[in-house]
């Protein structure tokens, strides 16, 4: 027998080593991410050179030289334009959107009636943050505030005509207000319409599936404004002698009908992934359609595509700035009516307004698709397989 | 105890009211009542309007002399024609930005959707800032800033800038020398055709034989030269039939040669721009849900990267790519019907146009709702084709 | 609103929902009170409550929003709702455009004020609706609107084929050219603008009168089409075109609102009548006369040189012709025949003066605008307004 000598084998661990020195700090990074191959470095000057050309332009433009404050136009315009800034300066007229800043927001509301849309909004914002933090309990009775009261206490506040509130016309909200109102409106109409119209799309009744597909396929094929051509210019023709419908309210109709196909798309989709087990399960328990589907399917279906809804709500969105080609005056609408007021024909106000109108578009859209990717995170691991 | 009442219940389930057979016929004959009631209602108070009001009606309009102008025609076009023909050039303009859009915004969308997923962390940054910037801003507003960029950067036609090849760029537009062709310029077309069949059939061969003998054929290069040398060639043969019509200054603007105008320029980089966005996400997704193990795969099989881009990766991705890149096309040629904003003649500027001169408001939506649907089934169709030829064939 | 749909038709699961989960889901809802489980009933309450919810909802928004001219003369719904809603442009400085605080002035804006006074004896009673270009006809004629004073030509197709009614003209006016003179010297007639690139707005005669002229005269231009008057403002003063072409009148108020308004001329060439004037739908005579003697009402008030400042004394007049139009004369019948009250004249003029005055204020010699009265004089000034007389 011969004694196994395990004195040359080490007891304790080897402590770890460090990377060396190629592997790590910044200059690893530099290489595996700048510099990896000759493309790559090639890749990167050209990529240096796009941002060292373009970035000092947009910050001088939006900040160094950008007026913030000022009476009119002088202060925008240079000397040889018949202003105060000397020959050959460009940057952003902010002073153009702080003065008409309050126009932008709310259209032509009258001023002193402005607190209403002011209230409206802050009602608005109070509702909807309880509703996107998942921890905060009693969403129900959240939603119905949301989705029912809210859009009712609005109508009265906004419009007026009753309760001692004088009446405003619709032809005079214009700005975030219609931006806002015509998207929310569009929201909570299009998602209930567009899932019975994905029912509708997927029921056994052939005449009810035959019109929900003519209707979607319809309206997905034709572009949104010519939906809104047909609600500003056709709609009243279709009415009896003397009925007529207030244009906001047809540009409504039409945006959340619009709105409303795509939704069915998306809802439909949602249906289809939930497997027949669930439909089965739902029936031999004795539940009826509604039951069925309002309590077991559209729940699971409508959770599974919540990335793909905020998807569209994100569309209709951007899509209620067309609007304005019916003459009806939401925050691209106000911002171009403002650009050929005479008091601030610079050559820079075009280009200021439109970068406010697209900043604050962005803005709303780039939150939403956020919080679209943040839902999706937190729900997805119910479904890690 | 509840349970049992349902039991008791049961019976009365059997009553015709609760036979779903009944009940969805019951529903529908509702359904088609009720549609049909509404369809009658409208007709009815179109007509009543119609008559009550004496506007006239019918599609007679379209044979009339249309006496208005359009500035982009594709056909022969002055305000001597009809109606109808205003409405085919407003057609035409509209394909015509669809499809150039559709090209640029799927180059931009391949190059930006790659670039997102590159190993260099810069050009990775620069790719997501633009998709970012672009997926979330209204497609009009993207359109209005390119059409007043273009327009507060480029001078008047008196200070045109001059690029090389005699082409001008200024407030009016781009313009460049329009070719000319002169007689025996039809050989350089057959030239053309002809290498097109025989690039195909050289490609078809080398495929037969490479399937037989596993020899390859360097297929591409002999393509190129067959289809840039034959027409080249036919070119030198018929004795050059070529000449250029070189745009020139006169009073007002510039004459002669061939005019991109800001109109169409903008809307066009505007609706690429806009609609690549969204691609390069299709792109990237696609590339994404092409799984590692098949790259690796084709490396141990001793394929080299190009070929394993060309043969194994890109034919997965497309297959997941082509459906929502049909719907993005879709898009991009709906939203060409922002056009009207900023005065690029297309169908609705037109057909709206035509509505104004005649006041036939019923007609005109019409034809321009079935216009862009035929448009959009035609696009379908198409990217069906593609989409059944990519498909995965199944065993 | 139960019943049993048998099998549903379902698509590849993406989920992997199992339907013992569903099942496990629902077994702690004994208590079956009807046919489905208790939360069903709960959701169908709820269901139920939401609905007459929605239809609440929606019947509010329905009568806020929806107004109801029953088929009845407009001048009976007029009265019945308690204002005139008159249809104006988008705004056209002079004719009709909201000034700071929204309040619409002008011409036309001013036209419809003295219809509501016609009306209701004041000229606050009115409300305006802006249109486009292409949506004015249908506002009208679909009753959304009670007059449309915008800005409009008469022509012949307007009052047939499209079911207007023209009351008369409010403003003479012609098309013609204006382009910036600094840019383009020596430029001093329209028939030298062959080969220029013309901005015009879309859907309007102007834009067949343009395409008329440059062909009969043997000249080239290129199109510039607008759909909106805003866009072919910006558009010409970003010098996308060389030349603006409108009414004549339009031109002067648009130079104002460019960015140098004394780098422009408008061209002395007239190439079109335009006569502008207010509408109204056809079949509803009373409601048209009622609009058209507006009209000639205030040409009358001119004429007699009853002023806004001159009314009430005026109504003591020995005059009898003008005793007669401001309703003074004994056992009158006037007003009331037409459907109005006896004094309606005064009651316009009250409101906004009498043509010239009308015409100076908005666009004349106290306006910005600063058009010479021109053929929009009266006919005995050698002008062409003239109204056929109140007796």
């Amino acid at each position: 027998m011969q004694e196994h000598d395990t004195s040359w084998v080490r007891t304790e661990m080897a402590l770890a080593e460090p990377a060396p020195l190629g592997e790590r700090g910044a200059y690893a990074w530099v290489r595996k991410n700048l510099i990896a191959s000759t493309g790559d470095t090639i890749l990167t000057i050209l990529g240096i050179a796009i941002v060292a050309w373009i970035l000092p332009q947009v910050i001088n433009w939006a900040f160094i030289n950008a007026q913030w404050t000022g009476p009119n136009r002088t202060v925008c315009a240079t000397v040889s334009q018949g202003g105060i800034q000397p020959d050959g300066w460009t940057g952003a007229c902010w002073a153009f959107v702080n003065a008409k800043f309050g126009q932008f927001i709310f259209g032509t509301y009258p001023i002193e009636e402005r607190w209403r849309p002011t209230l409206v909004a802050i009602l608005f914002v109070a509702l909807l943050v309880p509703m996107l933090i998942p921890r905060v309990p009693r969403k129900g009775l959240n939603a119905i505030l949301l989705f029912l009261v809210l859009p009712v206490v609005s109508f009265f506040l906004l419009s007026g005509g009753a309760f001692g509130l004088p009446y405003v016309e619709t032809s005079r909200w214009g700005g975030l207000l219609v931006t806002l109102s015509l998207s929310f409106v569009g929201i909570v109409v299009s998602l209930p319409l567009g899932t019975v119209l994905a029912l509708g799309r997927r029921s056994k009744m052939p005449i009810v599936r035959l019109l929900c597909v003519i209707f979607i396929e319809f309206v997905r094929g034709i572009p949104l404004i010519t939906v809104l051509f047909f609600a500003s210019v056709m709609l009243p023709l279709f009415l009896p002698a003397g009925v007529t419908f207030d244009k906001f309210l047809r540009a409504l109709i039409g945006v959340s009908l619009f709105a409303a196909a795509y939704m069915a798309e998306v809802v439909r989709g949602g249906l289809q992934a939930i497997p027949k087990g669930q439909y089965e399960g739902a029936d031999s328990l004795g539940l009826g359609y509604w039951q069925k589907m309002g309590l077991i399917v559209l729940p699971q279906a409508l959770k599974l595509v919540i990335p793909a809804i905020v998807n569209t709500f994100i569309g209709m969105f951007k899509d209620t700035s067309l609007v304005l080609i019916i003459s009806i005056f939401d925050l691209l609408g106000v911002v171009k009516q403002n650009l050929s007021d005479a008091n601030w024909a610079t050559p820079q106000t075009a280009r200021s307004g439109l970068v406010f109108a697209a900043f604050v578009f962005w803005l709303f859209c780039f939150g939403m698709s956020r919080y679209s990717m943040y839902t999706e995170r937190r729900l997805d691991t119910g479904y890690k397989r | 105890m509840a349970s049992q009442e349902i039991l008791r219940e049961e019976p009365s389930r059997g009553s015709f009211i609760n036979d779903p057979k009944i009940r969805s016929l019951f529903f529908q004959t509702l359904v088609v009542v009720l549609l049909f009631g509404s369809i009658w209602w409208i007709v009815h108070n179109v007509i009543d309007n119609l008559q009550r009001l004496h506007i006239a009606s019918g599609f007679q309009f379209l044979r009339g002399r249309a006496g208005f102008d359009i500035s982009d025609t594709p056909i022969a076009y002055t305000s001597d024609s009809t109606y109808g023909r205003a409405l085919v050039v407003g057609l035409l303009n509209t394909a015509i930005v669809a499809v150039a859009g559709i090209i640029t915004a799927t180059i931009i969308g391949f190059i930006v959707g790659i670039g997102r997923l590159s190993q260099n962390w810069l050009i990775r940054k620069i790719c997501t800032v633009y998709v970012e910037i672009f997926r979330n801003i209204p497609p009009l507003l993207v359109i209005f800033f390119w059409y007043s960029g273009v327009l507060a950067v480029l001078p008047p036609p008196r200070e045109s800038f001059h690029l090389p090849f005699g082409s001008f760029l200024n407030q009016r537009g781009f313009y460049f020398p329009r070719a000319v062709w002169g007689d025996g310029a039809w050989l350089i077309f057959v030239a053309f055709v002809v290498a097109l069949g025989m690039a195909w059939f050289v490609a078809h061969r080398a495929r037969q034989r490479q399937m037989a003998t596993g020899q390859q054929f360097p297929v591409f290069w002999t393509s190129v030269a067959l289809i840039v040398g034959l027409p080249v060639l036919a070119f030198l043969l018929a004795g050059m039939p070529l000449t250029f019509d070189f745009p020139k200054q006169s009073t007002f603007n510039l004459t002669g040669g061939f005019l991109l105008k800001p109109e169409f320029l903008s809307l066009y980089m505007a609706l690429s721009c806009y609609t690549a966005a969204f691609i390069a996400e299709i792109v990237r997704a696609g590339i994404r849900g092409v799984s590692r193990g098949q790259t690796e795969a084709a490396g141990a099989l001793g394929l080299r990267s190009g070929p394993i881009l060309r043969l194994v990766v890109v034919p997965q991705a497309l297959r997941i790519v082509i459906p929502p890149l049909t719907s993005q096309y879709l898009n991009l040629t709906k939203n060409s019907s922002l056009a009207i904003a900023i005065g690029y003649p297309d169908l609705t500027a037109t057909a709206g146009t035509v509505l104004n001169q005649t006041g036939q408001a019923v007609e005109g939506v019409l034809i321009m709702m079935i216009a862009y649907l035929v448009l959009s089934l035609v696009t379908s169709a198409v990217m069906n084709v593609v989409n059944a030829r990519m498909a995965l064939v199944e065993r | 609103m139960r019943f049993v749909n048998g099998r549903q038709c379902t698509g590849n699961g993406a989920g992997s929902w199992s339907g013992a989960e569903v099942g496990a889901a629902f077994t702690h809802e004994k208590d079956q009170g009807c046919l489905g489980s208790r939360g069903a009933c709960k959701a169908e309450k709820g269901l139920w409550v939401m609905k007459h919810i929605a239809i609440g909802i929606l019947g509010a928004a329905a009568l806020g929003f929806m107004a109801s001219a029953a088929s009845a003369g407009t001048l009976d719904t007029v009265k019945q709702k308690g204002f005139i809603q008159c249809g104006v442009s988008t705004g056209l400085a002079g004719f009709s455009a909201p000034d700071d605080k929204g309040e619409w002035q002008g011409i036309d804006a001013d036209f419809c004020r003295a219809v509501a006074a016609a009306v209701f004896g004041d000229g606050t009673k009115v409300k305006f609706t802006p249109l486009s270009a292409k949506e004015r006809f249908t506002a009208l004629q679909s009753g959304e609107v009670d007059i449309l004073s915008r800005n409009t030509t008469w022509t012949i197709n307007r009052d047939t084929a499209l079911g207007l009614n023209f009351v008369g003209v409010t403003y003479y006016d012609g098309q013609g050219f204006m382009i910036n003179a600094k840019k383009l010297p020596g430029v001093n007639s329209a028939l030298q603008l062959s080969g220029a690139a013309v901005c015009v707005q879309s859907g309007t005669t102007t834009e067949l009168n343009l395409a008329d002229y440059f062909k009969s005269n043997k000249m080239e231009y290129n199109p510039v089409v607008f759909e909106k008057l805003e866009e072919v403002n910006a558009a010409y003063d970003a010098g996308r075109c060389d030349v603006y072409t409108t009414d004549q009148s339009g031109l002067y108020g648009i130079r104002l609102t460019l960015g140098s308004p004394a780098d422009h001329v408008v061209l002395p060439e007239i190439i079109s009548k335009e006569p502008l004037g207010p509408a109204v739908r056809q079949g509803d005579d009373q409601w048209y006369h009622i609009v058209k003697w507006t009209l000639f009402a205030l040409i009358n008030a001119e004429e007699y040189g009853i002023t806004k400042a001159n009314v009430d004394e005026m109504k003591n007049s020995d005059n009898p012709e003008i005793k007669r139009i401001l309703g003074q004369e004994a056992d009158t019948k006037i007003g009331t025949d037409l459907g109005v009250s006896n004094d309606w004249v005064v009651n316009i003029v009250k409101a906004v003066g009498n043509y010239g005055e009308m015409f100076d204020r908005n666009v004349g010699s106290g306006s910005p605008l600063k058009i010479a009265r021109g053929i929009n004089a009266l006919w005995t000034k050698g002008g062409l307004q003239y109204a056929p007389p109140i007796r």
